[in-house]
């Protein structure tokens, strides 16, 4: 029997603040276990949490980049459990009054868009990591991790694929990373997605029993989660099974899941407010004021760049792919008055260079200033297409301006027409034997006397200009 | 003249002597130092002595002494409630969950007070984690009432008040989640404070009920404990939960008398139950004070039949979570041959808690349970907003509220410890104000037949410190003369 697949998400995002969510700690990835902690991270007795005010304000942020409503009276709960990683035996979140309600995200896939509904965005601690011996001997602690500002996404069961699931995580990255309040590096650990899944028969309405899988760290696991689990779910109903309401664990080495907990075992977390922490409230005019302090999001100026900025879909998509192209972007082309050819820098020139040296957008040397410049450069005939590459790469390498490095280079293309006629003058005196070839006739030559001319003058003129001046002398000898 | 007992001194008097330089800062600590070993194996009132480290500070205080730059505080012994953090020193809880935790961090309160150069003589009994109202439920030992050594000092900053009516130290810091140092306070015949929520900073503070705990002081005189506060209270960047109040001299307030002050007495505080002779004691000190000026007069406040029920299940589902870090992980006792996690956290809980602490985190856990939730927690909070609407309504009326502070002057050691009901239902005068954040000073009123001391409470609105200390402060002068 055919069956269509229910899924929600559960997204994991680590803020990235400077300190931690309740003292201050840093934040940051890797390094010694337990170099990043103090009395407040560990939960030696006594000690007190300290809202951490970015923090808050972050999360709001992402919320707005999610197209959530905002509570302006929000609280924080304490959701209690035992276990090793988690020092204070409760874990700081929010219960039901999350800072962020009822947005959602619109992906758009084959051509269709479909809008997946955000049913809340809360805030809370990161928990620490376990360390096994891996001989279950014995497990070691490393609290690094404790008190790091986490926003939990949790949509409803809006999407219908793995590849609707693929899309939206994606727009949901590249929302936040827009907003500036996540690095988002799967692979690190700051975005971690917990994914529920349900089947029910083409043409019914009713939604199956939902299994939970937890921490997924990839695009990749998550599309092979989804197919998985799904393909499960549909042969245990075929095969006149029940699927069992349960938490499982994804094993991306093996492609499959096993069953971890089931719903019976399911942890009663006793919330309640937590006292140590006074609720917080906003105005309207707060929220808006963090509302204006948002960058464009990356569908806005994909309906820019698409639309009035004139460049395909698919280009728009590459640049946007990071906020630093973006923005180098958008600085070019505002400058040079040259969407598509600041685009076309970036996408073929730039990214390329990238590629070749290992670097990231967020490294490149220069801003979107200097590329403009570079672009109205050339649209102005002050350098050939070919000298701009040059120039390009050696704005990688110093600090200069591209009319700079222009004008130091000797790249700067020579205007007048009676300087290019006197070298084009020479180059035809040097090669008599092939204007007269190209005076009887031959018109192959032509291309060759344009070589010379082109490398007499290295590339510093424009080619048409050079044409059009050995076109009038050649007629010249002809009449 | 005979020589002078320097423990018999209050801090203000102690304080005068060392400006003017009649004593010195190390030789006062000397003669509690001794008191402590010559009386405290009676009175059992301290865990740990910190005599190396008191008779540093007290030569550091003699130092600022001598510069000139002493404050109020300065040379003065103390002892602090064994539940408040001083880093380096030993911090039990008068629990075997912690017998060997040494905080890493001082406590803002603690930190305050020896910064202002008071003399840390030593860390105080206390019953187990705070929870229970006679000392009794320590790990490690029963500290005695110094007014009759077969009674209980009250509790749980029993060893708090206890070393101060012993004179086993000038002032102490005790902490109050539901009376813990008003009840003592009145049982040991001392001045205890409990400070509206916010004013002194929790950080530091082994945690009980968050919502309801305070650190207050603990000392013989009304002004003596107005001292103390003037060096606890005030914004803490580590409490989230701690108040910025505006500058105040709250020793400067307690000689303002009562002339014209508006006394409210809740019906409700003398109705069946209470002790005749706390009755009469605290119906006196309404007199005392209509012979001041003041105008005193009874009132309804149906809702406080509710504060002890309340209060145990909000202060108990506090406790089950704040309690839950005790894991045998991180620190303090760790079950030994444990084969799993689950094993190691539970034996270790069994082992390291006593009775008093299992029975509130079973309250507690069982009160915030699904299922079980709105009928306890929940509606525990929804009576806890009605208590505060009822003392906000009172007072529009009156400056401050008068009670009882305990129904009954100390009892014996034993006599209701095996009966939690009873023991829990002797708070019922005190709860309230905790439920509401409220400030209340206990203050002595008189003495029964057996010459046990009697406590009359002066509640006050929320930051109505100077309020209360000086209507403590009017019946005091009245009473001693």
């Amino acid at each position: 029997m055919p069956y269509l697949p229910t899924i929600g998400l559960e997204i994991h995002v680590e803020l990235s603040t400077g300190s931690k969510l309740f003292c201050g700690c840093p934040v940051s990835f890797g390094g010694e276990p337990n170099s990043r902690c103090c009395p407040v991270c560990t939960s030696v007795p006594g000690t007190l949490p300290v809202l951490n005010r970015a923090a808050v304000q972050y999360a709001i942020k992402a919320g707005l980049a999610l197209n959530c409503e905002i509570g302006l009276f929000s609280k924080f709960d304490r959701k209690n459990y035992f276990y090793p990683d988690l020092p204070k035996a409760y874990q700081i979140s929010q219960f039901d009054l999350p800072f962020c309600l009822d947005g959602y995200v619109d992906i758009e896939l084959n051509g269709e868009q479909k809008r997946i509904r955000i049913e809340r965005i809360h805030l809370e601690e990161d928990a620490g990591k376990l360390v096994h011996d891996g001989l279950d001997k014995y497990s070691l602690a490393d609290y690094n991790r404790c008190g790091v500002p986490l926003i939990e996404i949790v949509t409803k069961p809006d999407i219908a694929s793995a590849q609707e699931a693929k899309a939206f995580v994606e727009k949901v990255r590249l929302c936040l990373l827009y907003a500036g309040v996540s690095d988002c590096k799967m692979e690190e650990g700051s975005m971690r997605v917990d994914v529920n899944t349900s089947v029910r028969p083409v043409g019914t309405d009713e939604l199956g029993t939902r299994t939970e899988m937890k921490n997924l760290n990839s695009i990749r696991s998550i599309v092979r989660c989804i197919e998985s689990e799904t393909a499960r779910q549909a042969s245990v109903l075929d095969s006149g099974g029940r699927v069992v309401q349960e938490t499982r664990r994804w094993d991306d080495n093996k492609g499959e899941s096993r069953a971890m907990r089931s719903k019976e075992n399911a942890h009663d977390y006793r919330y309640f407010p937590e006292p140590d922490i006074i609720p917080a409230e906003f105005t309207q005019e707060q929220i808006e004021a963090l509302r204006a302090s948002l960058p464009k999001m990356p569908h806005e100026r994909y309906l820019e760049y698409t639309g009035k900025m004139g460049l395909p879909g698919s280009d728009a998509n590459q640049i946007l792919e990071s906020v630093a192209l973006a923005d180098i972007f958008e600085d070019a082309a505002a400058i040079s008055a040259n969407p598509r050819t600041s685009a076309s820098l970036i996408i073929v020139e730039i990214l390329r260079r990238l590629n070749d040296m290992g670097l990231s957008p967020e490294q490149i040397p220069f801003d979107g200033a200097a590329l403009g410049k570079l672009v109205k450069m050339m649209d102005e005939r002050q350098i050939t297409a070919n000298n701009a590459k040059k120039v390009l790469t050696l704005m990688f390498e110093t600090k200069d301006s591209p009319d700079k490095i222009a004008k130091d280079n000797g790249f700067a293309v020579i205007s007048d027409v009676a300087g290019i006629k006197s070298v084009v003058s020479d180059i035809l005196k040097q090669n008599e034997k092939a204007v007269g070839e190209y005076l009887a006739g031959n018109a192959k030559t032509f291309g060759f006397l344009m070589g010379q001319c082109v490398g007499a003058l290295s590339g510093r003129a424009d080619p048409q200009v050079v044409r059009a001046v050995l076109q009038e002398l050649l007629q010249k000898g002809q009449d | 003249m005979a020589a002078l007992d320097m423990t018999k001194l209050t801090i203000k008097s102690a304080h005068d002597l060392l400006a003017k330089k009649e004593i010195g800062a190390v030789e006062l600590t000397e003669a509690f130092l001794d008191r402590i070993t010559a009386v405290d194996s009676d009175v059992c009132a301290y865990l740990t002595v910190c005599a190396e480290l008191a008779l540093k500070q007290a030569g550091e205080a003699q130092k600022a002494i001598d510069a000139g730059s002493g404050g109020m505080l300065c040379g003065i012994p103390v002892s602090i409630k064994d539940n408040i953090c001083i880093e380096g020193v030993r911090t039990t809880c008068a629990s075997k969950m912690l017998e060997n935790f040494i905080p890493p961090y001082t406590a803002t309160a603690a930190g305050r007070v020896m910064d202002a150069g008071a003399v840390v003589l030593g860390k105080v009994n206390m019953d187990e984690f705070a929870m229970g109202g006679s000392t009794e439920t320590s790990y490690y030992k029963k500290t005695k009432n110094p007014h009759d050594l077969s009674r209980v000092p009250g509790g749980s900053s029993g060893g708090s008040a206890a070393s101060v009516a012993a004179n086993l130290a000038l002032g102490s810091l005790g902490s109050d989640t539901g009376g813990s140092i008003r009840q003592p306070a009145a049982f040991c015949g001392v001045v205890g404070l409990k400070p509206t929520y916010g004013l002194v900073s929790r950080y530091g503070l082994v945690a009980f009920a968050s919502s309801l705990d305070q650190i207050g002081p603990v000392a013989k005189t009304v002004e003596d404990s107005a001292i103390l506060l003037d060096v606890i209270g005030g914004k803490d960047q580590y409490d989230g939960t701690s108040i910025e109040v505006p500058e105040t001299s709250y020793a400067a307030s307690v000689n303002a008398g009562v002339k014209g002050l508006k006394i409210g007495i809740p019906r409700q505080y003398l109705a069946s139950g209470l002790d005749e002779a706390v009755k009469s004691a605290v119906l006196n000190a309404v007199r005392e004070y209509e012979a001041l000026g003041a105008v005193a007069e009874e009132f309804d406040m149906p809702s406080l039949k509710h504060a002890v029920p309340a209060y145990y299940l909000i202060s108990s589902a506090e406790a089950s979570s704040n309690l839950s870090r005790y894991d045998g992980i991180k620190y303090g006792f760790r079950a030994d041959g444990c084969e799993s996690y689950g094993e190691l956290v539970s034996k270790t809980r069994a082992q390291g808690f006593g009775r008093e602490v299992k029975r509130r985190i079973l309250l507690g856990t069982y009160a915030l349970a699904s299922g079980y939730y709105d009928a306890y927690y929940k509606k525990a909070l929804q009576i806890r907003t009605l208590i505060r609407r009822e003392f906000e309504r009172a007072f529009e009326k009156y400056d401050v509220l008068i009670s009882p502070t305990t129904p009954t002057t100390a009892y014996k050691i034993g006599e209701n410890i095996q009966n939690p009901l009873t023991m829990y239902l002797a708070d019922i005068y005190t709860v309230a104000v905790n439920i509401a954040g409220l400030p209340a000073i206990s203050v002595p009123c008189g003495a029964d037949e057996n010459k046990l001391p009697i406590g009359l409470s002066v509640i006050g609105r929320p930051f109505g410190e100077a309020d209360i200390l000086k209507t403590a402060a009017a019946l005091e002068r009245a009473l001693c003369g």
